[in-house]
């Protein structure tokens, strides 16, 4: 079997590739190999469309220093009334650098009383995070934080070569 | 089945803001490890957790792997009547998962 592959495929690596890429990409709008930047701005223009994102009302907090990337304490709340006609829609989480850019997204509405919405989170590497909360009145509004990674989480068992 | 942890208050006043707190055992495998065999292990996590309050949904969380083994969940909502505040969650394995608690409102 190995000679057959190795003749027709450059190399082993490049051939696992070829077939793991072809697994994945059907499932995965976003790139299997990692977030970067650019599929980070895939990921939220998704979620957006062509409105513009503000700065404000939204307060992202991590730790800016993270010992352990395989659990995170996220909290994100945003400064909105909680009323029928003026509340928050919705809260979406997205990261730079793990193998995708989504993190959550949270569907709240007049009933939840407070936006405010706490879990843990796992990050890859060192990067930018960032909250996008959309109010009812359709505007959008961010925060952003860059936190450092000393131990990253999935580090060791990626699936790229 | 999963076993979770569920903190809600038992008794609120009529219009109080409550916090829920919710966490799952779950390993949330993210479909990017392998194994001792260098195998893909397939990716098994909680993608979709809603919160009914007295059957009205209250909140709802998409989530993706980047959610921590074990995954918690903290969030607010108004306490309008007594009654039950259910707590759903789907896996990728299509399970579903319903736990109830129920709450007195004064």
């Amino acid at each position: 079997m190995g000679d057959r592959l190795t003749s027709s495929a450059p190399t082993r690596r490049q051939f696992l590739v070829a077939v793991g890429g072809c697994a994945v990409a059907p499932l995965l709008t976003t790139q299997p190999a990692g977030a970067t930047s650019d599929s980070m701005a895939t990921a939220i223009r998704e979620v957006i469309g062509e409105a513009t994102v503000r700065e404000g009302k939204v307060k992202l907090d991590l730790p800016p220093l993270i010992e352990n990337g395989n659990a995170v304490p996220l909290s994100v709340s945003v400064e909105n009334p909680m009323t029928e006609t003026d509340h928050v829609k919705s809260v979406h989480i997205f990261n730079e650098k793990n193998p995708q850019p989504n993190v959550a997204s949270f569907h709240l509405g007049p009933r939840a009383g407070r936006a405010r919405i706490s879990t843990r989170i796992r990050l890859a590497d060192s990067q930018k995070v960032i909250a996008i909360a959309q109010l009812s009145d359709g505007s959008f509004w961010s925060d952003s934080v860059d936190v450092i990674v000393t131990l990253a989480a999935c580090l060791e068992d990626s699936v790229s070569p | 089945m999963t076993r979770a942890l569920i903190n809600v208050p038992k008794q609120a006043k009529r219009g109080d803001v409550i916090e829920i707190k919710v966490l799952i055992s779950h390993a949330m495998e993210t479909g990017y490890r392998r194994d001792s065999m260098g195998k893909a292990i397939p990716r098994d996590i909680i993608n979709r957790f809603v919160c009914t309050y007295n059957g009205t949904e209250v909140f709802r969380a998409d989530l993706f792997p980047a959610i921590a083994a074990n995954p918690f969940l903290s969030f607010f909502t108004v306490a309008t009547e007594s009654g039950t505040i259910a707590l759903n969650w789907t896996g990728d394995d299509g399970q579903t998962q319903t736990q109830e608690v129920n709450i007195t409102v004064a």
